[in-house]
């Protein structure tokens, strides 16, 4: 097995680094200072992205569920659990910098503003699909059960969010103050790069850990080949 | 019709087994009158912390019942002949979740009359009790779906809460402020957005369960 160079990651990490530097210049350089919360208020545009890749990462784990369970190949299931992983980093983000910037702006780290709560929601079901992928033996069922689970899990999120949100508006909260933000122009374009950035950065380690697990796989497969040979 | 019969067949089984043994409706119960035992020594019970109270309460005997449902067919190896019999494995589900949510009906018939005298709140209304039904519908179905897999890992009864409470939140959430409003005297019309989620969370994790089951017991 001859070493092939991944072209592919390759640019993708070219590509990620790039946009990440663009879009943290444009953060600190070119978005204006927001008038009531001020420079706090430039962790915004990480915080949003990381929140977006980390929901899109579930989405991508939901379809590729569908996909193992259509087709039952392995392909689907890497796919699925890398994301899984990869969103989780973000999603872990999206609730330490939502904190961060609570304290300042909110005046404490933790509110259950719905954003923030949905978070922490999604961060919980994806430990929980960890945890249920580590408690299988075999490697196909552990494969059929997680597929099952990112869809149902996947499903209930949407649900998640209109019950937080309307629990929060029925019983309004006196610190929702996210709502009255300043938004110019030059934000939304900031906010624009910021989110491509994130997105490539998302696609950029999900090739990695997938290759990963294509490595894992083949040295499971020397392994016991290995094993079979010395007997 | 005959799929009717089918799932209707698995719900007399379940329920016949259960009364051989009482085993899981009696530690549902139990267990339900202890965590309330808990609460009120935990929290200062008045009127408003009851809707919440009495969710967590359902919620953590249900997860009990549940694991104890599928751990039993495994055990049995009752599982093994019902994938061997000729019905659909979605007949199968419709069976297993509708057992669960008679045990957990009855578990809720003892539980609502003893709530309502603790607390004194009128939870013996027709509005509750639409929303008690509803809410148990969704948590059965999604719960007998995690259970079946939750049996089949390693860590077995650790992993089915863990697995199926973050999932109930949005259940959980509705149920608890429907119930909330319709005991500070809302009409059901008031709470009808609460409702409307729950059956539309309810039509979504059986249709789920329904296409995956399959996935989750095939051998």
């Amino acid at each position: 097995m001859g070493k092939k160079r991944d072209t592919l990651g390759l640019v993708l990490v070219l590509a990620s680094a790039a946009a990440l530097m663009v879009a943290l210049g444009m953060v600190f350089l070119y978005a204006p200072r927001e008038a009531t919360m001020g420079d706090v208020q430039r962790i915004f545009y990480f915080h949003v992205a990381s929140a977006w890749v980390g929901f899109f990462a579930f989405f991508v784990t939901f379809l590729a569920g569908i996909g193992y369970l259509a087709r039952g190949e392995r392909r689907w299931d890497i796919l699925a659990l890398s994301s899984v992983e990869v969103g989780l980093t973000f999603i872990a983000m999206t609730v330490i910098t939502g904190s961060l910037w609570a304290r300042p702006v909110w005046g404490t780290y933790w509110t259950w503003e719905p954003r923030l709560t949905i978070s922490a929601v999604q961060l919980l079901i994806y430990v929980a699909y960890g945890m249920l992928r580590a408690s299988v033996e075999s490697p196909e069922r552990r494969a059929r059960f997680a597929a099952v689970y990112g869809i149902v899990a996947f499903v209930t999120v949407p649900l998640s969010w209109f019950a937080i949100r309307w629990w929060r508006t029925i019983h309004p909260d006196i610190m929702t103050g996210g709502e009255g933000m300043a938004f110019t122009p030059k934000m939304g374009y900031t906010l624009l790069v910021s989110l491509v950035a994130f997105t490539l950065l998302y696609a950029t380690l999900l090739r990695q850990r997938i290759r990963l697990e294509r490595a894992a796989d083949v040295l499971t497969r020397l392994r016991l080949r290995a094993q079979n040979i010395a007997k | 019709m005959k799929f009717l019969a089918k799932v209707w067949v698995i719900v007399v089984k379940d329920v016949a087994a259960e009364l051989h043994t009482r085993e899981m409706v009696s530690a549902m119960l139990v267990f339900a009158v202890l965590s309330l035992l808990i609460f009120s020594l935990a929290l200062d019970l008045r009127g408003a912390v009851a809707p919440g109270v009495l969710w967590a309460t359902v919620a953590f005997a249900g997860t009990l019942g549940l694991s104890r449902s599928l751990a039993r067919e495994q055990q049995s190896g009752c599982i093994d002949g019902l994938l061997l019999a000729p019905v659909d494995r979605s007949a199968i589900f419709f069976g297993k979740a509708l057992g669960n949510l008679i045990f957990m009906a009855v578990v809720e018939i003892v539980l609502l009359p003893l709530f309502s005298a603790l607390f004194d709140v009128a939870l013996l209304r027709p509005g509750v009790l639409l929303v008690v039904a509803l809410g148990t519908l969704g948590y059965a179905a999604v719960g007998t779906l995690l259970a079946s897999i939750a049996v089949n890992t390693r860590a077995r009864e650790v992993m089915l809460p863990v697995l199926l409470l973050p999932l109930a939140i949005p259940l959980l959430i509705a149920a608890v402020q429907a119930t909330g409003g319709l005991v500070e005297g809302a009409s059901l019309g008031e709470v009808g957005g609460w409702l409307r989620l729950l059956v539309i969370y309810d039509l979504v994790v059986v249709a789920v369960a329904m296409l995956t089951y399959d996935y989750v017991v095939e051998e």
